[in-house]
């Protein structure tokens, strides 16, 4: 059974339907890339799988967890699955190491020395163990999304969703946040990432699906989404990021 | 007839401003937590107690101070409850008050942005727990600088309770004034009070505005 099961997923804003019937299954080490048009859909459909957007229909579930809209339900579900943003969203009143700590404290029911070892643990795998005791607004924006990955990955989650996680980077911090991604997934972390890094996407990803007005469109291996596009709207899509 | 020297008037009227405080200090804490209340149920989930709630801060921020002091005297009086001056005040600047801190305080609560709520919710915590951990402690720090400067409002709004004859600063300036005739000195003393009063408090919401937008988190 996959890890993350989408059936028939539709999502409406009103009139308006931004997802038109999504299927993804996702296996257990797969690493996936979503790619597409602002406004195609992709943002929202990561947001569905956690359960920040509510679905209108359809089914969702993640390591056997299915999407239900009541606390209890959804808690369960999003300590299989993590969730980095685009604009890092760490809490500004924490130091970095008390980031990574809370939840595992309040959800998880951590003792605060277990907390603590855990979150220095993952400080160090995303480089910034000497970072422990910095504020937020002391650090980069390539080491508040680090501190973001190390607080998603302090609750040990099966698969972590990533919203465009270098989009509000300047670029030249874009690359130390992709290098992290990457040892993430040569660990065999589950990602799903809605990405405009193209680079990233043909080198890292096993599979890239591209979203055009609220469809999957196409999706496939990156050898052949890149090199051998089939529709004409993922053709003008690659034209346009590569130009 | 007896005569009043200037050091009369002064410690008679600095007598009255321990009331003045005093009921200052009484519509602040009790509308603090009142206040506190009522916001937990503004930014609550249960929509018609909500409304409730902002159809209640909507009347008070409304309506004059003044008439809400005469409905809680007369009003009451009405209805066959005696109230004493002091408790119709009390009354009414507590409710006045809570009235606006809500206010105050869901704008702070709305200032915490989106993203922190989505973050938190990611990481599997429960709406009391996002609250507790995460929201409100962001919007105590953004609410020290308005609230601080809201107290000054208090304060001043103590002085129309001298209407309904609760004898505060400006009651026993009104008296002073009419058994003396020296109504500008009178007068001018008990607006020299009150400045010293509130302006201790708007300078201190000022500096604390500026320290917090300096340092804004820790």
């Amino acid at each position: 059974m996959p890890l993350i099961d989408i059936d028939a997923l539709h999502k409406s804003y009103g009139e308006t339907e931004v997802l038109k019937g999504i299927d993804l299954h996702v296996e257990a080490g797969e690493v996936i890339a979503i790619i597409g048009k602002s406004g195609s859909g992709k943002s929202t459909l990561l947001r569905c799988i956690n359960g920040l957007e509510t679905i209108n229909s359809g089914a969702i579930s993640v390591g056997g967890e299915q999407l239900v809209e009541d606390e209890l339900h959804l808690r369960k579900l999003r300590l299989k699955v993590g969730m980095i943003f685009q604009q890092f969203n760490l809490f500004p009143h924490k130091t970095a190491g008390q980031n990574v700590m809370l939840a595992q404290q309040v959800v998880k029911k951590r003792r605060k020395a277990e907390a603590e070892t855990k979150a220095r643990e993952v400080m160090d795998r995303v480089g910034l163990g000497d970072k422990f005791d910095s504020y937020p607004d002391q650090l980069s924006g390539g080491q508040q999304q680090r501190v973001a990955i190390a607080r998603a990955l302090a609750m040990e989650p099966m698969a972590l969703l990533c919203d465009e996680v270098t989009s509000a980077l300047d670029p030249e911090l874009v690359g130390e946040v992709l290098q992290v991604v990457r040892a993430l997934a040569a660990d065999g972390m589950t990602l799903l990432m809605v990405t405009h890094e193209m680079a990233f996407a043909r080198d890292v990803c096993s599979r890239v699906v591209f979203m055009h007005q609220g469809r999957v469109h196409e999706a496939g291996p990156p050898s052949e989404i890149f090199a051998n596009p089939k529709t004409p709207e993922l053709r003008a899509f690659i034209g346009m990021a590569a130009a | 007839m007896t005569q009043f020297t200037f050091w009369d008037i002064f410690s008679n009227l600095l007598l009255a401003t321990r009331w003045t405080i005093l009921l200052s200090l009484v519509a602040f804490v009790g509308g603090g937590v009142l206040g506190l209340i009522l916001l937990f149920v503004r930014i609550g989930k249960t929509w018609w107690l909500r409304r409730i709630v902002q159809g209640y801060t909507e009347l008070f921020q409304g309506t004059p101070l003044l008439m809400q002091l005469f409905l809680a005297f007369f009003g009451l009086g009405l209805l066959g409850i005696n109230v004493s001056p002091w408790a119709a005040a009390a009354v009414a600047l507590i409710l006045w008050t809570a009235a606006f801190l809500v206010e105050i305080w869901r704008g702070c609560v709305d200032a915490v942005p989106k993203g922190q709520w989505e973050a938190s919710a990611s990481l599997g915590m429960s709406y009391i727990e996002q609250m507790r951990h995460v929201v409100l402690p962001q919007a105590l720090r953004i609410s020290i600088p308005p609230t601080v400067g809201f107290s000054v409002q208090v304060v001043k709004g103590t002085a129309l309770t001298s209407i309904i004859g609760f004898v505060e600063l400006t009651k026993a300036g009104t008296s002073l004034a009419n058994a003396t005739y020296e109504s500008f000195t009178v007068y001018g003393l008990v607006a020299l009070i009150y400045f010293v009063l509130c302006y201790p408090l708007s300078l201190s919401a000022r500096i604390l505005e500026r320290k917090m937008n300096a340092a804004h988190r820790h």
